[in-house]
């Protein structure tokens, strides 16, 4: 299990994240959702290393994950930006290659080799594997980005909007894609998701941020109520059962109560550890 | 593993193969080079007499080869190879196709670093003072682009213009050490600057070469590395690369490589900015074959421009930065024209 325990992180002066706490359990997908600035690409930048936290840890299978070498945690957690800048751009197999960082010392060897097509193959992305990134729809490329999170062979995987530059249909098949990975080799997953009909259809827990601070956590049922999505992203919504999924159809924005105010997220720029 | 994912394996291990073998081909092209420019020169020695003066003491002959021939062409080799591989991993840490020792003022600050220990220490220093004085300056110049990179996050532009402002600030500095000082120091400054690769001698190719090919081998060693890091910091941090160590030492080492190239021939500006972008349109990014194939296609185009400037003109020598900007610059733009990939 995959355990954030009460984690702040600050922006300068400014929180950013307040007492988060979360559990991944391998197998399942957890979402986060909130609205825009709330905090959830912070949250998962803290838990793959790439933020330091001010407070909190997380824990991996037990092991304290501030206590890891990099290479170490790389070797647990795989983590799937939104999407990468390129310079000097690699070929889709090298990019995917590269996914084995973690065990490749000074050159890759047969086995990694191997690894790197196997799944360049699983994501049927073969017919690409010698064309450069940059030559990719914002859809191919994302799965690229999957595929090298995959080739790290971690036991939990942090995907930033995995959905973000995709189609209908390529939305529908990369989180196909996630949750029978997640079933078939056990793996934890915590994607931040922009898409309240989506996570709720993919996620066996849903973890809602607002301004910072864990509103909600739950079932999608639980967590996606009216009442729920009205506090949170100041809209109004109906939520029903359809074909069998939770149905969220936002309706208006509802009246926003003096008190909520509007808080500015601040923007949080990269840092090196 | 089956059919696809074999071709696939199959198709990678293709083009290593192809680097490799341009790596062999520019390697056995640099030895034609040096050898080229061994047998030319302006006393018109023959083919055969240049490999006897090679191998025995033939008097006259003897010393035009390995006192003023062989010396030149080696330096001609070190300093190339040097920008070539600063160039890469200076364009690889900053991420930045504009990077190289000459735009980022790297260059001109271990010039000015060299110039000043001239000056200062007259005609009674010894040789690796202005080394290290060239270090020095270059390390500190690094450092600030560095700085600014870090605390504005800044983007390739404000990098450049850093890196732009540097080397006019350090030339400047240069000009002033110039004009305070005495005419010998003038003079000594003047010859150090024109007179480039002229001026080597065995114990300067020695620290030259310690400075060049000692990083060398580290850089190397970390050549995946640099690979992430073209996908960002966030994608080499999230695969377990320490990106800001990585970063430091690569900083120090391609400092030193640069001072090493520069400190006994002036700065020459355009090879480390040209060599690894040729390699890289030919050869792909991947650093384990880029840096060395960077470093060997920058002591080509260096060795070459020497051997041209020593002939064309004969008896008059072209200073070595002029030829380079001439055949490199054309060759730049033809590949520019050519190429069907974006690289950068």
């Amino acid at each position: 299990m995959l355990k954030v325990m009460n984690l702040y992180f600050n922006y300068n002066d400014t929180r950013v994240l307040e007492g988060i706490v979360a559990n991944v359990e391998k197998g399942r997908v957890l979402s986060i959702v909130g609205p825009n600035g709330t905090g959830k690409t912070t949250l998962l930048k803290c838990i793959a290393g790439i933020l330091k936290p001010a407070a909190g840890t997380v824990v991996i299978d037990g092991h304290d994950a501030d206590g890891m070498a990099r290479r170490e945690l790389a070797k647990h957690l795989g983590y799937v930006p939104q999407s990468m800048p390129v310079r000097f751009p690699a070929t889709v197999f090298e990019t995917v290659l590269a996914g084995r960082r973690p065990y490749i010392a000074w050159r890759p060897s047969r086995d990694d080799l191997e690894r790197t097509a196997e799944i360049i193959e699983e994501m049927n992305l073969a017919d690409l594997a010698m064309r450069d990134i940059d030559q990719l729809s914002g859809g191919q490329a994302q799965k690229v980005l999957l595929a090298r999170a995959l080739a790290q062979d971690t036991l939990y995987l942090l995907l930033d909007e995995p959905t973000s530059n995709l189609d209908l249909r390529h939305e529908l098949e990369m989180l196909e894609v996630i949750i029978t990975l997640a079933k078939r080799k056990d793996m934890g997953v915590l994607m931040a998701m922009h898409d309240l009909n989506l996570s709720a259809r993919f996620s066996d827990t849903i973890l809602m941020l607002y301004q910072g601070k864990i509103f909600c956590s739950g079932k999608p049922s639980e967590a996606m109520t009216p009442e729920n999505i009205r506090e949170v992203y100041g809209v109004e919504a109906a939520v029903r059962q359809e074909n069998g999924y939770l149905q969220i159809q936002p309706l208006r924005c509802a009246d926003l109560s003096p008190s909520r105010g509007n808080r500015i997220p601040p923007y949080v720029k990269d840092q090196e550890d | 593993m089956n059919n696809i994912a074999d071709d696939l394996c199959r198709g990678y291990k293709a083009r290593a193969d192809a680097r490799a073998l341009f790596l062999a081909a520019a390697f056995f092209l640099l030895l034609t080079a040096m050898a080229i420019g061994l047998c030319i020169g302006a006393s018109g020695m023959e083919f055969r007499e240049v490999i006897a003066s090679l191998l025995k003491d033939t008097g006259r002959g003897h010393s035009i080869i390995w006192m003023l021939r062989l010396p030149r062409i080696v330096m001609a080799m070190l300093v190339g190879f040097g920008m070539g591989l600063a160039g890469a991993v200076f364009q690889a840490i900053l991420r930045n196709p504009l990077a190289s020792p000459f735009t980022l003022g790297v260059g001109s600050a271990a010039g000015f670093g060299a110039v000043s220990v001239i000056l200062v220490f007259g005609g009674g220093f010894q040789t690796w003072y202005i080394a290290c004085g060239a270090f020095l300056f270059s390390l500190i110049s690094a450092a600030l682009i560095l700085a600014v990179a870090k605390m504005k996050r800044a983007s390739s532009e404000t990098m450049i213009l850093t890196g732009i402002a540097q080397m006019f600030l350090f030339s400047s500095l240069t000009s002033l050490l110039q004009y305070m000082g005495t005419m010998e120091q003038v003079h000594e400054v003047v010859f150090w600057f024109f007179g480039s690769l002229s001026k080597a001698g065995w114990r300067e190719i020695g620290l030259a070469a310690a400075m060049i090919l000692l990083p060398f081998p580290a850089l190397l060693w970390r050549a995946w590395d640099f690979n992430l890091l073209s996908s960002g910091d966030e994608s080499a941090l999230a695969l377990g690369v320490n990106v800001k160590r990585l970063r430091m030492s690569a900083v120090v080492a391609a400092s030193l490589v640069t001072a090493g190239g520069i400190c006994f021939t002036g700065v020459i500006g355009f090879v480390g900015l040209v060599a690894p972008h040729i390699t890289r349109m030919v050869i792909g990014n991947d650093h384990q074959f880029l840096l060395p194939a960077s470093g060997l296609v920058g002591a080509l185009i260096v060795v070459f421009a020497d051997t041209l400037g020593r002939t064309v003109w004969a008896p008059q020598v072209i200073p070595i930065g002029i030829v380079t900007s001439f055949i490199g610059v054309p060759f730049f733009f033809y590949l520019l024209m050519k190429r069907t990939r974006e690289y950068w």
